[in-house]
C-alpha cells in the first residue's frame, strides 16, 4: 500500500465563467454588509440632529466634503440596490421567476433599477436642496 | 469554509504543448487540465490540437480523438455519448456541462478550455472524486417510503400526480449543478447541494410517498437546505434543462406551509 494520496482541488472561482445571477448574488451580499456601516452613519446623523446645532454641524462638515458625499452616495445606492434585489429574492421565495428569461430580467431589473433610482434620488435631492 | 484561492498542491503550473497532427488542414486547440497521482507534481494544463475534419463535432469526440491519436494517458469518464448517463460532466469554457452534448463549435473563439467539475478532489485529469456527492444523494433516501400495506399490484398514481414529477425525474446525477454552486463550493460537507435537493423534492412531491413529513424534517437545517441563496448557477448549468433552484424554492415553501 502506498501512502494516502493528497488529491488536488479542482479549480472553481478561477475557471468558472461569471453568470449574471452569480454576480448579483455577491453584490446583494456586499451591499448588505455595507449597509451595516452605512446605517451607523445614518444613526450618527439622526443622533446629531437630536443633540443640537454644534453636533449637527460636525455631520454637515463630514457629508459635504467629497469623500463624505461619496460615502453617502454609495450608501444610497447600497440601500436601493439591496431593497430591489431583496424584492427579487422575495419573488423567488414565493416560487415565481425561475425561468431563464425571468431570472435574467429580474437580475437586470434590480441592477439597473438600483443605479437609476440612486441617480434620480440625488438629482431630486440637489434640485430641492439647491446644491448643498 | 470560504477559501477563494486554491490550496498549494492544487495550483496549476505549466503544461505541455503537444505537436499539431501531421497533415491536418484545420485544427482546434484544446486546453485540458491534467493531474497525475503518480508523479507528485502539481496540476497542469496541456495543449492539444485536434484535426476537426477527422473528428466528430462534440467536445467528447475531441477528447476521444486526443486519447486515440495523441495522448493515450488522458483520463476522463464517458459512456453513453448521448446525454443520458451523466459520466462526462466537466467544466467546458467556464461552464459545467456534458462533453457529449456540447458542440466544440458552440465554444466561442480560441481554445476549448476543459477542467474537471469545480471544487472537487481530483482522482486523475478530468475525473473528480464524487464520493461526497453520492453520499448526499443517499442521505435523502431516494426510494418510495410507505406505511400502508403494499398493494396486490402496483402503487397507483393519477396522471395529474405523475405530472408533478416532470422536471424532477429526468435528473441523471451528473453533478453539473452541485459543482457549479458557490454555496456548495464553500459548504459541501454540510449543504446538500442542488442535485440532492432536487431529488429530495422529487420524493416529497411523489403522491405515493408517505414519508413527506419525515423527509422535510431531515432537511430542516440551516445548512442542508438553507445554504441555497438562489444563485441559480445550477439552473444555468443543468445539461438536461432542469431547474434545481426552483425545486429548492418549492421545498422552502413546503417548510413554511406546514407551519401555518
Amino acid at each position: 500500500m502506498t501512502a494516502r494520496i493528497e488529491r488536488p482541488l479542482s479549480p472553481h472561482l478561477q475557471t468558472y465563467r461569471w453568470t449574471l445571477t452569480m454576480a448579483l448574488s455577491i453584490i446583494h451580499r456586499a451591499t448588505g454588509v455595507a449597509l451595516y456601516s452605512g446605517t451607523l452613519v445614518l444613526a450618527w446623523w439622526l443622533i446629531a440632529a437630536a443633540t443640537g446645532p454644534a453636533a449637527y454641524a460636525n455631520v454637515e462638515a463630514f457629508t459635504s466634503n467629497f469623500i463624505g458625499r461619496l460615502i453617502v452616495f454609495g450608501y444610497t445606492w447600497a440601500l436601493l440596490h439591496h431593497m430591489l434585489s431583496g424584492i427579487r429574492h422575495f419573488v423567488w421565495d414565493l416560487g415565481y421567476g425561475f425561468k431563464a428569461s425571468e431570472r435574467e430580467a429580474l437580475a437586470w431589473g434590480s441592477a439597473i433599477g438600483g443605479i437609476s433610482l440612486t441617480v434620480l434620488l440625488w438629482i431630486a435631492a440637489y434640485a430641492i436642496g439647491g446644491g448643498r | 469554509m470560504v477559501e477563494f484561492a486554491l490550496p498549494k498542491n492544487s495550483k496549476i503550473t505549466g503544461g505541455k504543448t503537444w505537436p499539431k497532427p501531421a497533415g491536418a488542414t484545420e485544427t482546434r486547440e484544446f486546453n485540458v487540465y491534467r493531474w497525475n497521482p503518480d508523479d507528485g507534481k502539481n496540476p497542469s494544463v496541456d495543449t492539444y490540437y485536434v484535426d476537426i475534419h477527422d473528428c466528430g463535432p462534440m467536445v467528447l469526440d475531441g477528447l476521444i480523438w486526443i486519447k486515440n491519436h495523441i495522448d493515450p494517458t488522458l483520463t476522463f469518464r464517458r459512456s453513453c455519448r448521448e446525454g443520458v448517463c451523466g459520466s462526462c460532466a466537466m467544466n467546458i469554457d467556464g461552464q459545467n456541462t456534458l462533453a457529449c452534448t456540447c458542440s466544440m463549435h458552440d465554444v466561442k473563439d480560441g481554445a476549448v478550455k476543459i477542467n474537471p467539475l469545480p471544487h472537487q478532489p481530483v482522482v486523475k485529469d478530468l475525473v473528480p472524486d464524487l464520493t461526497n456527492f453520492y453520499a448526499q444523494y443517499a442521505s435523502i433516501e431516494p426510494w418510495l417510503k410507505t406505511t400502508t400495506p403494499t398493494p396486490q399490484k402496483e402503487w397507483k398514481q393519477s396522471h395529474e400526480d405523475r405530472e408533478k414529477l416532470d422536471g424532477l425525474y429526468e435528473c441523471i446525477l451528473c453533478a453539473c449543478c452541485s459543482t457549479s454552486c458557490p454555496s456548495y463550493w464553500w459548504n459541501s460537507e454540510r449543504f446538500l447541494g442542488p442535485a440532492a435537493l432536487l431529488q429530495a423534492t422529487r420524493w416529497v412531491k411523489d403522491s405515493r410517498d408517505e414519508a413527506t413529513g419525515e423527509r422535510l424534517d431531515n432537511l430542516e437545517d440551516p445548512f442542508r437546505l438553507y445554504r441555497c441563496h438562489t444563485i441559480m448557477n445550477c439552473a444555468k448549468a443543468c445539461p438536461k434543462g432542469l431547474n434545481p433552484s426552483e425545486a429548492i424554492a418549492e421545498l422552502k415553501l413546503k417548510m413554511v406551509e406546514r407551519q401555518i
